[in-house]
């Protein structure tokens, strides 16, 4: 991850601007590269897969406290404007999904539904006896 | 009685980080639960989730009259760490874990192209909308469009092209304005636009670019989508920030003549 948010942020200072150009994006792809090498050559062990695997079970909860500390005021008070162009430039690029969606052939299927309900999160169990 | 309520204020802040891990888990169990039994799954618990914590968001704003939501609540500013940029770019990048590389490249293109179509689509609509409303000078519609954009290419668009401070204003709500509806309506729209699989996952960020957003968003619609809609989406707020104050500047300058 550090070194792709190095790469993003090399690039936004290429091209001059104070923010972190596709670091994620760049970090994602190495992840990806990396795990796919090590899996192949059986490097990768099962501890490190659990550790990953952790965090990306611990998303949720950490999408959720990034909802609770948007500044969900500010944009309610922005007026009309700020709504009207938030919610046409969503319903807009909503429209374009499933025409964008046909390029490059027919849309691969649905992936299969989960069975059952999702696992509660990691999160509480380990946390109440610490807290 | 307030001495215990002062110690245990005390400790949730000395302890701030596990304090949000604490207040979230229970957040995110009691979604589900209602999930289950209000809805019988229909509504995924994480949605629930997310549209509480934006609740909460909105108390906390009203409440202490600070920007970050919930976590201006001294108690309860382990929620903004927990939340902000450093975990949960880290919590996405891990979702990229076994994401299907062959999927990924075969949606590689139509990804490409509906970055530049969400990019040009809600500068021209951020900038249609600024006109409507009597903002009719090139400066303030590109930066306007910028927060249509996402709420950082707005202030960054406005900063470098020189709009005023609440034009720049303007732009961060409609860009924050976005990115909430993006979180909570994804799972309503998912069946009207085909939105089931990693392709349309990955048209789907990047034509709304707000990374919170789609990655809200997706989580509450199904989470296996996730890697595929961040992944175009980190790459949308950069491409917005470099358009914006150069060629769609240029361009709408053009067209008010």
């Amino acid at each position: 991850m550090l070194v792709g948010a190095f790469i993003g942020e090399l690039i936004g200072l290429l091209i001059g601007i104070d923010a972190n150009v596709g670091g994620v994006g760049i970090s994602m792809l190495l992840l990806i590269a990396v795990a796919a090498k090590g899996q192949a050559s059986g490097r990768l062990r099962p501890i490190s897969q659990s550790g990953i695997i952790f965090w990306s079970g611990i998303y949720i909860p950490v999408v959720v406290a990034m909802a609770a500390s948007q500044n969900a005021v500010a944009a309610v008070r922005g007026g009309t404007a700020a709504v009207l162009a938030g919610v046409l430039a969503v319903a807009v690029s909503c429209a374009l999904v499933p025409v964008l969606s046909r390029i490059g052939g027919e849309p691969p299927p649905p992936l299969e539904p989960v069975g059952g309900q999702p696992p509660p999160p990691v999160p509480d169990t380990d946390v109440e006896q610490s807290a | 009685m307030t001495e215990v309520m002062d110690l245990v204020a005390d400790v949730m802040s000395r302890y701030g980080l596990i304090t949000a891990f604490a207040i979230v888990g229970i957040t995110v169990w009691v979604s589900y639960q209602l999930s289950a039994r209000l809805t019988k799954g229909k509504l995924h618990g994480s949605a629930i989730a997310i549209m509480l914590g934006l609740l909460a968001a909105y108390v906390g704003g009203v409440v202490t009259g600070g920007a970050r939501g919930i976590a201006d609540i001294e108690v309860l500013a382990g929620i903004g760490l927990m939340g902000g940029g450093m975990l949960r770019d880290f919590a996405i990048i891990a979702t990229a874990f076994g994401v299907n590389t062959r999927e990924l490249a075969r949606a590689g293109a139509a990804g490409v192209i509906s970055l530049f179509a969400g990019v040009f689509v809600s500068f021209g609509i951020g900038a249609a909308v600024a006109y409507a409303f009597g903002y009719t000078d090139a400066v303030s519609m590109t930066t306007i469009g910028g927060g249509a954009a996402t709420y950082i290419v707005g202030p960054v668009t406005g900063a470098a092209i020189g709009a005023s401070s609440d034009v720049i204003a303007l732009s961060i709500a409609a860009g924050l304005i976005k990115s909430m509806l993006v979180m909570a309506g994804t799972p309503f729209v998912a069946p009207l636009i085909g939105l089931n699989n990693p392709r349309s996952a990955m048209i789907y960020g990047g034509l709304m670019g707000t990374t919170s957003g789609v990655a809200g968003g997706l989580a509450a619609t199904d989470e296996r989508l996730v890697p595929y809609g961040a992944m175009t989406a980190t790459f949308y707020t950069g491409l917005g920030a470099l358009l914006g104050p150069s060629v769609i500047f240029v361009a709408i300058r053009a067209i008010m003549g």
